[in-house]
């Protein structure tokens, strides 16, 4: 009794599985995205996944948001099916599918992280707004709050975009590629913001093409190509054996780095005019 | 000297028609403006045209026109949908299709019936100089039910126009407000026939949002410009029908026109007064 170890643990304790697939498989018509996937994904942990393109990062992202129903398997999040716990999740799209041209400014944008906890009828009140401030200021938009957001950079756009996950105060954040083609300092500030999100007991589960991110700034790891290839602590991404089964023949591992070449397309096609050089630095 | 403007508004009939034509202008331009930032011009097009099979047959079983123009417009809306999934096709190319056959279905109908072209004219073109008490009252109930239901669901949806998936992933029915907007489509453009027509609803629901969306960079701004422009724009494109005795829809959606061009020509000032405008691709 007065041992510290010899105590059981609490069921809270034993209970703190953000994510739980079992068997999924997922894909789009006669396409298969994902294959038998079997993961568990503890409360706060700090997950990148990367893999190639058409690898289904993105649809794993969508398949625990309960935007994308599995084929076969369950997932499960924060304790209940996929899709049914979405008031406790943020999702924040990848850059490319947002119409930047859209009359919101940057306040607007996160003030809809409020949205779906006030019903019909109901107008923001001095709750949302604080909590829109709050977020702004984490993320270092304050000062652009008003700004349209086709008028901001990559970086802005990415940051703001957090801002409504941030006011969403949510238990699990899903960002598909959050760190992509941003500055250095964005990525740092971005990374510090999520990592105290993880160290307040939220979870955080990215995509990322940058190999030198996801080794940088995650704790956890996972390594995609329809199938799940590996899983573990940051450093895997370092594994050449990891890496070539991941990304198949398109890799070349160098003296202290791996470049992936990799086609933007068909990741199974040999060769093809949009082939995309992403390096990730080693050592 | 106000004469000109005085003596129309001795007529019942004039002043019926500056009532709904106004009321029409400023629901289809807040309808509007959530179709032109969801890309949905086309789609406004294609409801319009849809809903003229519903009239004829409504008008050979003497039914309310109202009621025959939503069914055929919300059936199309749901069958193009549908088709656009089980075809495999871009939904451009189905609502391509569909317009037309539905428009044709129309045609083709309204020639079986002997001695009735003038009334053809009135669906196509408008006739709100026509409008009695009655249908006023309809259109009126029909507009602010619109506009409620707007009112209400304001955030969710923007919401789900500006990014669909990150609104479904937080738990707001997005599926379900879709088909919710394109019923909204739908009503609309049968609360708009009678003044403007099958043929130029688009053109209401189209251009005062077009027109907001060069002068404006506020979601909320872009509305209420709007919504001025479609609640002024009939106003003086009545008086101007009546003056030269032109056909009142047709005036009036050049009106709308005139003044989206005008914005566009002076937007370069006004961006000179107001910072940049929104960038029209990212």
């Amino acid at each position: 009794m007065t041992h510290a170890a010899l105590e059981p643990r609490t069921p809270a304790a034993s209970a703190t599985v953000a994510v739980r697939l079992r068997d999924v498989s997922a894909g789009y018509g006669e396409r298969i995205a994902l294959e038998e996937i079997t993961l568990d994904l503890p409360t706060g942990s700090l997950v990148a996944i990367f893999g190639p393109n058409g690898g289904g990062k993105s649809t794993l992202l969508k398949l625990i948001a309960g935007l994308v129903a599995p084929t076969t398997g369950t997932v499960e999040t924060l304790g209940l099916p996929a899709g049914k716990a979405a008031r406790r999740i943020a999702y924040v799209t990848q850059a490319e599918l947002v119409d930047w041209s859209f009359p919101v400014s940057v306040w607007d944008v996160a003030m809809m992280g409020r949205y779906p906890r006030l019903g019909p009828w109901r107008r923001p009140d001095s709750t949302d707004r604080e909590a829109v401030r709050d977020a702004l200021d984490q993320v270092g938009m304050l000062d652009r709050a008003q700004s349209q957001i086709g008028e901001l950079s990559g970086g802005q756009r990415r940051r703001a975009f957090l801002a409504r996950a941030i006011a969403a105060d949510p238990e699990l954040y899903l960002l598909d590629e959050p760190v992509t083609g941003v500055d250095v300092t964005t990525q740092e500030d971005l990374m510090t913001v999520l990592h105290a999100e993880t160290e307040r007991g939220r979870t955080v589960i990215a995509t990322t093409h940058d190999l030198a991110a996801a080794a940088a700034h995650f704790d956890t790891v996972i390594a995609l190509n329809r199938r799940l290839v590996a899983m573990g602590s940051a450093s895997l991404v370092l594994d050449p054996e990891v890496l070539s089964k991941t990304y198949g023949g398109h890799l070349l591992v160098l003296q202290d780095r791996a470049v992936i070449i990799d086609d933007a397309h068909h990741h199974d096609r040999e060769s093809g005019p949009d082939r995309h050089f992403h390096e990730g630095r080693h050592g | 000297m106000l004469a000109p403007i005085g003596e129309p508004l001795a007529y019942d009939f004039f002043l019926r028609a500056l009532l709904a034509s106004a009321v029409v202008g400023v629901v289809c331009a807040v309808v509007g403006s959530f179709m032109v930032l969801r890309g949905y011009a086309f789609m406004a097009d294609a409801l319009s045209h849809a809903a003229f099979p519903g009239v004829v047959v409504a008008y050979m079983l003497k039914g309310p026109f109202y009621l025959g123009a939503a069914v055929a417009s919300v059936a199309t809306a749901l069958a193009i949908g549908w088709v656009t999934r089980r075809g495999g096709l871009r939904s451009d190319t189905v609502i391509g299709v569909l317009f037309a056959g539905m428009f044709a279905l129309g045609i083709f109908l309204f020639s079986l019936i002997p001695n009735y072209v003038g009334d053809l004219f009135g669906f196509l073109f408008g006739e709100v100089l026509g409008i009695g008490l009655g249908d006023l009252v309809a259109l009126v109930a029909l507009a602010l039910i619109v506009l409620a239901v707007i009112g209400a669901l304001w955030k969710e949806l923007l919401y789900s126009t500006f990014d669909p998936l990150g609104a479904a992933a937080s738990g707001l029915p997005v599926e379900r407000l879709d088909y919710l907007f394109l019923a909204l489509v739908a009503i609309t453009i049968v609360v708009s026939l009678q003044s403007v027509g099958i043929i130029l609803v688009v053109a209401m629901l189209i251009t005062p949002a077009a027109t907001a969306q060069l002068l404006t960079r506020s979601f909320g701004r872009l509305i209420a410009v709007a919504a001025l422009i479609g609640a002024v724009a009939p106003v003086v494109g009545l008086y101007l029908s009546y003056w030269t005795n032109s056909a009142s829809g047709a005036t009036i959606v050049l009106v709308e026109t005139i003044v989206f061009l005008a914005a566009l020509l002076i937007r370069p000032g006004l961006v000179l007064l107001r910072g940049r405008p929104i960038p029209a691709q990212a």
